[in-house]
């Protein structure tokens, strides 16, 4: 047995993770040629790493197929359910920084706060017959955060990408999207309402609390973990 | 599911046949859009949803009253009582450990005839099954605290916001705070409202919302600045009607204190007067009956006049055991303008095993 850490398998999250690592003196790296998912971990023993998409990290962590894994917090906490019973955070990262945000037309001059955006969508519906429709893929952390917005009269449609370019293709009214930067919000004539937005995300190492540990397992936890400079 | 609960359930649905209601039966697969349209998208973290090929998105039923409704406003003749009993299913996303699919038994009265007389068969219809358990019934009536919304000295277009989020307690409080001046205005809607041309500097607009429809809201937000507040004295009121919670006898002489204050309460304070009498003549001892005004309002249900529920003393952590109340309101969403008057309610068979194993 070994202790399994999940990383993101390419990209910029990929790399971030592996200088993070390496500034503690766990050297990750991808094993063989850049088409294989696998890895090696230098600098301790015992510890395996598995190369995952950062979107099946939350799923693999809650499952205890992997005990460490590096992924965002919007995705913990949209694909799991009590995630905090499931998952403990370890380390904030300091890299991946990215908002979960509502956003309207920038041109919608009466709409900044959750409370437009619900008076927005009683007349909306009345006029147009249907419910104010907001593109996004987050559905339940959009849902959650609209309705302690007490926000009503609105409708999610799934969004899997190119989420900013729904408004101006009619298909929904505003959105709710990861944004790092703002820039794309601009390009597409979006603004992002005047309210805390839905989540801060960034990377983040999280533990998993369902996976098993033998003896040697644990010992090795502790010793990455005392390594890193952590506390459990 | 447990064979016990289902005979439960079908003996429960037999007393409510003896009292006279015909037994219905409804699809479990409902259309999503109805579903959606009449309880909005919250229903989705509640309700399971899932793809027919041909109908498109669709809903296992959450509950027997909207199609129990539909039914009946298609080829029901009035007066009409029905009675169900079948699967329910509930998504738990915040509370896996609660039931996601569990029976219903319901009864539900289309009677217009004497409304306060309808409200207390029914409530009786429940009181009865339940009278062999250690139960507390509370009952609340969410037509006193629209009547006063309706009657409140502020514009149409303030009542009907608060009217709109009647049901979402914490909405609704911070609509009246921001009409009566109690929570400042948010610095973008001052500076929106101070510029000469709100619409300096905009952006072009892109999507299907209209100029005129922003153009509408600012005249909105304008005729709303140059209102003025809502006077402390209305929002004290509103206050003193939320605030009650009592017997009924105790609650119905502070609400007719109240209605002194505000006038147009006193037909549904004689509401809720004839219904106290109501519920006297079949039985129940009014003089010991919880009432809150406040309760109900969180329930996704459409209620908006008489509500009950009814809960264990002894499993104080089960969901209420049965509840119901009157959703005139539903069937005029419903029924597109045509309105019937409807009050029901709903048993849970499996908690009333619970209570049994308790014992």
């Amino acid at each position: 047995m070994s202790v399994k850490l999940g990383v993101p398998s390419k990209g910029r999250l990929m790399d971030k993770t592996f200088d993070w690592f390496g500034a503690r003196g766990v050297t990750l790296s991808r094993a063989g040629s850049d088409r294989e998912y696998a890895g090696a971990v230098e600098g301790i023993d015992g510890v395996e790493l598995v190369l995952l998409s950062a979107g099946e990290i939350p799923r693999e962590l809650a499952a205890g197929r992997i005990h460490l894994g590096v992924t965002g917090t919007d995705l913990i906490r949209e694909k799991l359910l009590q995630w905090d019973q499931k998952v403990q955070e370890l380390a904030k990262l300091g890299f991946g920084h990215a908002d979960l945000i509502v956003a309207v037309p920038a041109a919608w001059v009466d709409v900044d706060t959750l409370d437009d955006l619900d008076a927005a969508a009683a007349a909306f519906r009345a006029r147009h017959g249907h419910r104010l429709r907001i593109a996004t893929k987050y559905h339940r952390l959009v849902r959650d955060y609209l309705r302690r917005g007490g926000v009503a009269d609105y409708r999610l449609v799934d969004s899997q990408g190119a989420t900013e370019g729904t408004v101006k293709n009619l298909t929904a009214e505003a959105i709710a999207d990861i944004t790092s930067t703002g820039e794309t919000l601009r390009a597409n004539h979006l603004k992002v309402l005047a309210e805390e937005p839905v989540l801060r995300s960034q990377a983040t190492l999280f533990r998993s609390r369902t996976a098993s540990l033998s003896e040697e397992d644990r010992a090795v936890l502790s010793r990455l973990i005392g390594k890193l400079g952590l506390q459990t | 599911m447990s064979l016990a609960a289902r005979d439960m359930a079908l003996r429960l649905r037999a007393g409510f046949a003896a009292a006279g209601a015909e037994p219905v039966d409804c699809a479990i697969l409902q259309s999503a859009e109805t579903l959606l349209d009449l309880y909005g998208e919250d229903i989705r973290g509640r309700a399971y949803v899932t793809a027919d090929p041909g109908r498109g998105e669709v809903m296992l039923r959450p509950d027997f009253t909207v199609p129990v409704v539909q039914m009946h406003m298609q080829d029901g003749a009035e007066p009409a009582r029905y009675t169900y009993a079948g699967d329910v299913f509930r998504r738990q996303e915040s509370d896996p450990d609660r039931a996601s699919e569990y029976l219903q038994v319901g009864y539900e009265v289309f009677d217009g005839r004497d409304p306060e007389a309808a409200d207390a068969e029914v409530f009786a219809a429940f009181a009865t099954p339940l009278a062999p358990y250690d139960v507390r019934a509370v009952t609340g009536d969410i037509g006193i605290l629209a009547t006063a919304v309706a009657g409140l000295a502020c514009s149409e277009r303030r009542r009907a916001a608060l009217m709109r989020h009647i049901w979402r307690p914490a909405r609704f409080r911070a609509l009246l705070n921001r009409f009566s001046g109690k929570s400042p205005v948010p610095p973008s809607r001052a500076a929106l409202l101070a510029a000469a041309d709100p619409y300096a500097g905009a952006a072009p607009l892109v999507g299907l919302r209209s100029p005129a429809e922003i153009a509408d809201r600012i005249d909105a937000l304008r005729a709303d600045a140059d209102e003025g507040p809502i006077a402390s004295e209305q929002v004290a009121l509103l206050d003193a009607i939320l605030s009650v919670r009592e017997t009924c006898p105790y609650a119905l002489e502070h609400l007719r204190d109240i209605a002194v204050d505000l006038h147009n309460l006193a037909p549904a304070v004689d509401r809720f007067d004839r219904r106290c009498n109501a519920l006297l003549a079949k039985g129940i001892d009014v003089d010991g009956l919880g009432f809150e005004a406040s309760y109900g309002r969180t329930s996704m249900e459409y209620y908006d006049g008489f509500v009950f529920g009814f809960v264990s003393n002894t499993r104080p952590d089960l969901p209420p055991l049965a509840t119901g109340g009157r959703y005139d309101a539903l069937t005029a969403r419903l029924g597109q303008g045509r309105s019937i008057p409807a009050v029901g309610g709903v048993i849970r068979p499996d908690l009333l095993l619970a209570l049994e194993g308790a014992r």
